[in-house]
């Protein structure tokens, strides 16, 4: 039996959602929407009383705000009406919570089949039907996750009150299927892109072979198993070898070549640059004294010690096809899913501070869109309001936060999202990163049921975003179970109750268990134990299933009653789907009858090593026809509206960043907390003033001149922002996020061999500057596939590198922020200028102050010709002085220029102070003989805007000896920026002309 | 040394801020438990109800807020916790809500509580007049009149605000009156100049009145939006590193309201 409620604020209450929708419809559409009011609409598939029904309204709905009523409220009028309702088999986080609801209602279970289904009502007045209907497709609903009505009131209201459910029915469980795979590799690639594999042709042959042999093993045929693959089997391997999961491009062997230079092969490019840079700066530090490395690679996160209590964990993933397809729901799962891999990291991590930054196509996109890509507006709204409900309902707070802004973006946003836990240095008398399931433990699964969700998630991560992207891919995080999995959790880690944990994550079962299993060497499942969502699935999609919120976990005999027991208490779903073994076979049955039979050896090692060429002709770009200005305060406010330097204050705030308590320097600071900090602060724990230091880099417009460049500056700039702050310059650890366009030479990627080449380069300036600064690359990701091919445009991203950054600071009172803090403070420059305007936003914005328009899929008009250096020999002595002062307390403010060079960091320092700085530029190393403009919007690496008391000058002179460096000038009480060269007045701004385009640039994204 | 005074810090099922508030209450010398409202609904829990003298609803998303901020958290209080809670205040338990706390004291009837019926919702947190969760320091005054046991003292404090339904509508106007006469709204957001505001962002919500919290006629059950459980330390106000040199205040303003509350639930 169906019921059918609606829900809605009185009429005399301002109903702020349809407030807001009707401001966005008028802003976003340029619909004229009088009015628009909302109702929340359940649908109860449960046999209820009708004393019990009419409870239920009353008590669903606010006694003060709201009315209910059974099927429809009374009354109410409007033109047009919308429904919202989620297409079966999408997750229902609030009607799931609804069903609690009803249960303590009433004081009774409602059974296995009982569900309640939300979906929203929208009555709109003063549009016309296809004013609705545009309101209902371009902003309020998705048809990948939404079925979407669109009715007149009068029709609506004339029919009977809709009582569908979107479930899925029941289907027959397909069969496992035996696929024969066939001999020719045209056939073979054929099936590799019908069943969504993204297996290549070799390793298709290789798989092939594999069967072929195993027909022989007694063990296989002893299962009843043959010379083909199952399904299972098939799905398994795709999925494990999977570019997302085993990184074959960073593992290939490499021919690469500059020009016509030498070629010279690089075998491994995570070996060779990643690993190796980690691996020595680990050597070094155990020589010294001691390394603080504790667990870095083979675990889902990386691990740093911190202090005799705690060790830090860090990890950034990325969630870009999913985002694309469905902002919303792709970037909850993105932030939800990166969570468990601290959570998921030794025996588990408590969860301190989540990062984002986002790089989008302009939200003010005015250009033709291809078929089937969403407007930047609504990918950048939704994706800010995903990972807002995910960090926020996870009680987690944000510690960093950025956006970039570029038309590549346009195909695939980049999607990143991190988190930071602490993790217990013992755990139940053992090191908390000790992992290990043994054999003979159970293999348990925990939290969420298996839906269709996700599915091919993991190849289809590996591959580009066409036609063919499954929609099922899509999942929508429900933060709420999986906090009651952590809360859960956290207690049995306590009790010592399991061995080992992992997420399930891409590849869902596949993965969790085939990765536990390495450990003991082996394991047997059944996957007619999981608990389903709804029934019908084929033990293939079981096993392949990215539903979220699961951890799989590794639970000893003698403790699984005590876990299984607690579980109950606490309202989360844990299920025994079999055992861990040591007899090196990953064998999956459904109910008794083995489905899947693969040696762990070549599950995890059969994958065949790429071959790739790489070949890099440094690309020429041109010089925009420059006129030297030497007067550049216009220049400079609008520089400082522009996107990627405007001030994301307006939807950074819908984060929490104090929830937990122990944030320290927040992510926007100064007097109008709207200027982002060069760094943040948190505490790790209460009670101890130690503290931990988040700064990032990013800067992919390098990439259009040079990776080794993008990444060298990546690294400097987040070094440079951990300084600021006071972090220690010898406790800085760094993650690498590679998100690459299809660097595999091919038809549909003509220039693959310079994309790779700019991946050899990056990763060459990563390992350079990493190793210079004793910084070790702890853990990273790399996403290899970010191309769209839809509307039959190829839209690929630049190549991007994110260096996320984790320092420490030992007192946390101690730390130093941007803003200068008082009138009559000295300015000192230090650092040198050059000539380095490539791919600086300057160029940028003189591309666009021209009205040019790059290339569809190109770079910006003007690239420029020369990037930002990084000199290690020469900055690193210069690091060490500035850290030493800032670490004496000489230094009262420290900010780094970046993008938009020296001016934009001036403009931040007086923005956040609300004091003034009035400077002279000419003496300022490095700058005689540059012009003007290069000298304020040249983004040169290795420089510092510090401010000091009159008294400490001396003493930082001192400390900066020999070093470049420059007393400038002062801070001024009058909130001006007055910058002079040669006697001329070169920037004359006032810094509330500076705040208001400052926030102008996004005020109306 | 008198016994420490003991607070029942509920949590689970999507509550998040019950180790800063429980922190709170252990730096002003009492002595927290956190336990989960499962095993306190079971009766699982090493300690009755009865056993505390502040019970403290924390902030956080119990259920993810859906169905509305607290509801589906205080619903299962409702139907399975009632009458312990009530014999509790009726034995002169205090009580604090934060946030969504205060969300699900309201929606439960424990605030305002007038005439000793702590059972009838008079009162909701409507959703913010601008849509949508926001985290940002606000400024409260204190009313001095107000009976609330937990402001004594306090002028004005500084706490961020982080919250999404947070607008304080009534009944109607009878409440109004009521809670105007005994002075029941004991914190308000106040403007640069002091006073009480209904002016974004100086008042996050859109509260009449600028009201940021209740209390209950004893003035030992209390109720606000904003949270003292994130300023422990006072290194986190944000303007605390442009302070310039000098010591600065030892603690977080907002231990004050836990010490008072530890106080009055000292003295009985």
């Amino acid at each position: 039996m169906i019921h059918r409620l609606e829900i809605a604020v009185r009429e005399r209450y301002r109903d702020p959602r349809g407030e807001h929708l009707a401001a966005q419809v008028r802003e976003f559409l340029g619909v004229p929407v009088e009015r628009i009011r909302t109702r929340d609409v359940y649908h109860l598939k449960a046999d209820l009383a009708p004393d019990e029904l009419s409870r239920v309204v009353a008590e669903l709905a606010d006694p003060v705000l709201q009315e209910g009523a059974i099927d429809r409220l009374e009354g109410g009028s409007a033109a047009w009406t919308i429904a919202v309702a989620l297409k079966p088999g999408v997750a229902d986080p609030v009607g799931k919570s609804a069903r609690v609801a009803v249960e303590d209602m009433l004081g009774r279970r409602l059974g296995e089949e009982a569900a309640v289904f939300t979906s929203t009502l929208y009555l709109l007045d003063g549009v016309d039907a296809a004013q609705t209907r545009r309101i209902a497709y371009e902003l309020l609903a998705n048809p990948v996750i939404h079925d979407i009505a669109v009715e007149s009131f009068a029709e609506w209201s004339a029919r009977p009150p809709d009582r569908s459910v979107p479930e899925i029915a029941g289907r027959h469980r397909p069969p496992v299927e035996t696929v024969a795979l066939p001999e020719t590799d045209a056939e073979l690639e054929r099936m590799s892109r019908e069943r969504l594999l993204a297996l290549s042709r070799d390793e298709m042959r290789v798989v092939r072979d594999h069967f072929r042999a195993a027909g022989d093993d007694p063990r296989r045929r002893r299962a009843g198993l043959g010379s083909s693959p199952t399904d299972v089997e098939l799905e398994c391997l795709a999925q494990t070898w999977s570019e997302h999961c085993k990184h074959k491009i960073f593992n290939a062997t490499i021919r690469y070549r500059e020009g016509e230079g030498e070629p010279e092969t690089i075998v491994s490019l995570f070996d060779s640059y990643v690993r190796r840079v980690t691996e020595e700066i680990d050597a070094e530090l155990a020589r010294n004294g001691g390394s603080w490395l504790v667990s870095v690679f083979h675990d889902n996160a990386g691990v740093v010690t911190f202090d005799e209590r705690v060790h830090l964990v860090y990890k950034v993933e990325t969630h870009n096809s999913p985002s694309a397809l469905d902002p919303y729901g792709g970037a909850i799962t993105g932030i939800v899913g990166v969570n468990r891999d601290p959570f998921g990291t030794g025996r588990g991590a408590d969860l301190l501070v989540n990062v984002w930054g986002y790089c989008f196509a302009s939200p003010f996109w005015d250009r033709e869109l291809p078929e089937g890509l969403l407007h930047p507006k609504r990918i950048r709204d939704g994706v800010h309001r995903g990972v807002i409900d995910g960090g926020n309902q996870s009680g987690i707070p944000y510690g960093r936060g950025w956006e970039l802004f570029d038309p590549r973006y346009l195909g695939k946003p980049l999607v990143f999202c991190g988190t930071v836990g602490a993790l217990p240095v013992e755990i139940d008398g053992s090191p908390g990163e000790r992992k290990r399931a043994r054999p003979g433990d159970a293999v348990v699964m925990v939290g969420g049921r298996i839906g269709a969700d996700g599915i091919h998630g993991a190849t289809f991560s590996s591959a580009a975003l066409d036609e063919s992207s499954p929609s099922q891919a899509v999942q929508i995080g429900d933060p709420i179970t999986q906090k009651m999995m952590f809360d859960f959790l956290l207690e049995a880690r306590e009790g010592g109750l399991y061995d080992a944990i992992t997420d399930n994550g891409a590849g869902g079962l596949s993965s969790s268990v085939g990765e536990m299993a390495e450990s003991c060497g082996g394991a047997r499942i059944d996957l007619a134990r999981a608990p389903l969502k709804y029934a019908g699935l084929a033990p293939w999609e079981i096993f392949l299933s990215e539903a979220q919120e699961r951890m799989t976990l590794a639970v000893p005999p003698e403790k699984l009653d005590l876990f299984l027991e607690l579980a109950g208490r606490r309202e989360v779903e844990a299920t025994v789907l079999g055992e861990f073994t040591s007899d090196g076979y990953l064998e999956v049955l459904y109910d008794e009858e083995t489905v899947g039979l693969l040696p762990m050896e070549f599950l995890h090692h059969g994958v065949p090593e790429m071959r790739l060429e790489a070949r890099f002709d440094p690309p020429r770009f041109a010089e925009p026809a420059m006129r030297p200005e030497r007067r550049c305060g216009r220049t400079l406010l609008d520089m400082m509206g522009r996107l990627n330097l405007a001030s994301g204050e307006r939807k950074a705030r819908h984060y929490d960043h104090e929830v937990k308590g122990l944030t320290v320097v927040k992510p926007l600071v100064g007097v109008a907390r709207d200027v982002p900090a060069e760094a943040t602060v948190f505490l790790a724990r209460h009670g101890s003033p130690r503290g931990l230091v988040l700064s990032e880099g990013v800067n992919p417009y390098l990439s259009d001149l040079d990776g080794d460049a993008m990444a060298a500056t990546a690294v400097d700039e987040a070094v440079r922002r951990q300084l600021c702050a006071g972090a220690r310059l010898d406790r800085i650890a760094a993650l690498d996020n590679f998100c690459w366009p299809d660097p595999v030479q091919s038809a549909a990627t003509p220039d693959g061999e310079l994309k790779l080449a700019q991946l050899v380069r990056a990763c060459r300036g990563l390992y350079r500057v990493c190793r210079a600064y004793g910084v070790p690359l702890i853990s990273g990701k790399d996403s290899m596939k970010n191309d769209s091919l839809l509307g039959g445009v190829k839209i690929s991203v630049p190549p991007t590198l994110l260096v996320s950054a984790l320092g420490q600071i030992d007192d946390v009172q101690r730390a130093v922020t941007l803003e200068p803090k008082r009138a009559g403070d000295l300015v000192y420059l230090v650092g040198t200028t050059g000539e380095h305007t490539g791919g600086s936003e300057y160029f940028r914005y003189l591309g666009d102050r021209e009205g040019l328009a790059g290339e569809p899929g190109g770079p910006p008009p003007y690239v420029g010709r020369r990037p930002p250096e990084v000199d290690v020999q020469a900055f690193l002595p210069l690091y060490r002085a500035v850290h030493d002062a800032i670490g004496a307390g000489l230094v009262r403010s420290a900010a780094t220029p970046g993008k938009g060079g020296l001016a934009a960091a001036l403009a931040r320092c007086v923005l956040a102070g609300g004091l003034g700085m009035e400077l002279d530029l000419s003496e300022a190393p490095g700058v005689l003989g540059l012009a003007t403009d290069v000298a304020l919007f040249s983004e040169s690496n290795g420089r510092f805007v510090l401010t000091v008391e009159p008294d400490a000058a001396p003493e930082l002179e001192r400390r900066l000896g020999g070093r470049p460096f420059r007393r400038a000038g002062a801070v001024t009480e009058e909130p001006w920026l007055r910058v002079h060269r040669a006697g001329e007045r070169v920037l004359d701004v006032g810094v509330e002309e500076l705040r208001a385009r400052f926030h102008e640039g996004l005020a109306h994204a | 040394m008198p016994e420490p005074v003991r607070v029942l810090v509920p949590t689970g099922l999507g509550l998040n801020c019950e180790v800063e508030t429980a922190e709170a209450f252990r730096r002003v010398g009492a002595a927290p438990d956190l336990v989960h409202l499962n095993d306190l609904l079971d009766g699982r829990a090493p300690r009755k109800l009865s056993a505390y003298r502040i019970l403290a609803f924390v902030g956080g998303f119990a259920f993810g807020d859906h169905l509305g901020a607290g509801f589906v958290f205080a619903n299962k209080i409702r139907w399975r916790l009632y009458d312990e809670l009530v014999a509790f205040i009726g034995d002169g338990g205090l009580a604090i809500g934060i946030c969504n706390g205060f969300q699900t004291m309201v929606r439960l009837g424990l605030l305002p509580g007038l005439d000793g019926d702590y059972r009838t919702p008079r009162a909701t947190l409507a959703p913010n007049d601008r849509l949508g969760y926001r985290d940002a320091w606000v400024r409260l005054a204190a009313d001095p009149a107000s009976p609330c046991v937990w402001t004594r003292g306090i002028e004005t404090i500084e706490l961020p605000s982080r919250h999404g339904e947070g607008k304080l509508l009534t009944a109607g106007p009878e409440v109004d009156a009521r809670l105007a006469e005994g002075r029941l709204i004991p914190v308000r957001y106040v403007d640069e100049a002091g006073r009480p505001t209904e002016e974004w962002p100086a008042n996050p919500n859109g509260s009449p009145g600028g009201a940021a919290g209740l209390c209950d006629p004893s003035g030992r059950l209390f109720g606000l939006m904003p949270h003292p459980d994130a300023f422990l330390y006072p290194f986190q106000h944000p303007d605390w590193f442009r302070r310039g040199s000098g010591p600065g205040p030892q603690e977080g303003a907002g231990l004050a309201i836990f010490r008072n509350g530890v106080a009055a639930a000292a003295e009985g």
